[in-house]
């Protein structure tokens, strides 16, 4: 990748000192009317930014703030891992065999609207309060977002892609491997992206109920154990900083040379 | 296929070829070919031309093997037409180079059984004939239109392909990349002795490229006239023998129109 520089850099770069200093304006005029509010409310349960940074240094201290996101990533990491080598080629095969496709979407379309906050008493039940309960959730969550993009991709797949390979004598696994997938690879990476952002908002909620330990645990034992909001807002400030940074992670997938045709000119 | 005397005999044979579509109701089928008889012989730059929607590229699609035909014999090379095949590659109008692979992989697809040093050698060859040199990494999106369409033909060439199907190759690129696309066109066919037959609704580009017009009627179609171009080439567009053949099939097509309107 790093021996051809991409070409949109070069415009990127005049736009950047624009593009770093709006958005720290942005960040320092909310954090200043967050403090303000604070001040002239005269609460003293709702924590300014500063007692934030100080719940965020207390917990770095005590060795919790690194276990817990550790523990979160883990679980999502196994509960998003599962949903792609679930979903990939499960949406892969629904999108090309119309009876697999016919017997099967309907219950997809049936179970997809579930929101997976619903099935935390079943992951409880069948789970236990164990890691494997948020993981079942967390791959609930992600599974069909996945599925749906892959077979959707190999559906609007450009005929001609098809034909061509067909022409030139491809068939089955060959065919797949060679024309299908890599066609489909675009729109299955924004699937994924979106997964991975479910996961995100799922993993945290699943915390709150379903263990003891993680992000999620953090804000609910935070705030049931005396009512420790800067612990709160310091665990909701790890949660979004955090999903960011994965977000950006699954962004530099469409880069790739082999996957930036399809998301057109960005 | 190795026949000897496949020599002589037609590359393509379309003998009284009937197709019909079903349409929107089952006792309603859209007719689109009717009673199409042609040959191509081996060697030979074959245009089809007709007005749009007439069933030219759905004659190309048959012989192909993209389409069954619903009555008739489309034989390819001595032996029906039972699907596409590698040895007979079609050029597609909308493109058909993979975007994600680069310009020498593409070229280079249809040669995946054949050793890496070969491979890399006729990739390299048809690179370099189809003036691509300096591109073999780059990416089809990184590449013009005409471009595109020349990774295509040279995709066809490099994997051997016998014969070529060209559906409207040039319809979507500018009137200038089309006229130059035109004349390379004709400097590698007549450097692979491959055998072409080339749909188009562009007259002119028939009467530049084909050693042979057939001319077909609107729906239901049916070749109309077969018309012969004996001119050198590069062909001069305004030699009287140019003009003559273009407005000949100008005629023919008119008639056509004239008779259909006076029907209708």
């Amino acid at each position: 990748m790093s021996d051809r520089p991409p070409p949109a850099l070069s415009r990127q770069s005049r736009f950047s000192i624009a593009q770093i200093l709006l958005p720290v304006m942005v960040g320092c005029i909310f954090v200043g009317a967050w403090h303000a509010a604070v001040k002239a409310s005269g609460s003293d349960i709702f924590p300014t930014p500063w007692q934030v940074c100080l719940g965020l240094g207390e917990l770095a201290q005590q060795g919790l703030l690194l276990k817990y996101i550790v523990a979160s990533l883990f679980r999502v990491s196994w509960g998003f891992g599962l949903a792609v080598l679930v979903g990939v080629p499960l949406g892969l095969v629904l999108g090309w065999f119309k009876l697999a496709f016919t017997a099967l979407n309907p219950f997809i379309q049936i179970l997809r609207p579930i929101s997976p906050i619903a099935w935390i008493p079943v992951a409880i039940l069948w789970f236990g309060v164990k890691d494997s309960a948020p993981i079942f959730l967390i791959f609930l969550a992600s599974v069909f977002p996945i599925t749906v993009s892959a077979m959707a991709a190999v559906q609007n797949m450009q005929q001609v892609y098809l034909r061509a390979a067909q022409n030139f004598g491809l068939s089955g696994l060959l065919l797949f491997r060679r024309v299908i997938l890599p066609a489909a690879l675009p729109q299955i990476i924004t699937g994924i992206r979106i997964a991975l952002g479910v996961a995100w908002l799922v993993v945290v909620a699943a915390e709150m109920i379903a263990v003891n330990s993680g992000l999620g645990y953090l804000i609910i034992d935070a705030r049931n154990a005396g009512k420790r909001y800067d612990l709160v807002v310091a665990g909701m400030v790890m949660i979004g900083l955090i999903g960011l940074v994965l977000d950006l992670v699954v962004r530099r997938l469409e880069k790739f040379d082999e996957v930036r045709w399809g998301y057109g000119q960005r | 296929m190795d026949n000897a005397d496949m020599e002589n005999s037609p590359v393509i044979s379309v003998r009284d070829t009937w197709m019909s579509f079903p349409g929107k109701t089952a006792d309603q089928p859209v007719h689109v070919l009717e009673r199409v008889n042609c040959e191509v012989q081996p060697g030979e730059f074959v245009c089809l031309v007709g007005p749009s929607g007439c069933g030219k590229s759905t004659l190309l699609n048959i012989v192909g093997g993209f389409l069954n035909e619903t009555r008739g014999e489309v034989r390819v090379e001595g032996a029906p037409v039972s699907g596409p095949d590698p040895a007979r590659i079609f050029v597609f109008q909308e493109n058909g180079v993979f975007p994600w692979l680069t310009v020498e992989q593409n070229i280079g697809f249809g040669l995946l059984g054949r050793p890496a040093a070969e491979r890399a050698e006729r990739v390299a060859h048809y690179i370099q004939m189809v003036s691509l040199t300096g591109f073999e990494k780059s990416y089809p999106r990184e590449l013009s239109g005409g471009m595109r369409q020349r990774v295509e033909i040279a995709r066809a060439l490099a994997a051997d392909a016998r014969v070529l199907y060209m559906d409207e190759p040039f319809g979507a690129l500018d009137f200038l990349t089309r006229l130059k696309m035109r004349a390379d066109l004709i400097r590698i066919w007549q450097a692979e002795k491959k055998t072409i037959l080339f749909v188009t609704h562009d007259i002119e580009e028939a009467v530049q490229l084909a050693d042979r017009v057939l001319v077909m009627t609107k729906r239901p179609a049916t070749i109309a006239e077969e018309v012969r171009i004996d001119l050198p080439r590069p062909r001069d567009l305004d030699s009287p023998g140019y003009l003559e053949a273009r407005d000949h099939i100008f005629s023919i097509m008119g008639i056509d129109a004239r008779g259909g309107g006076a029907t209708a």
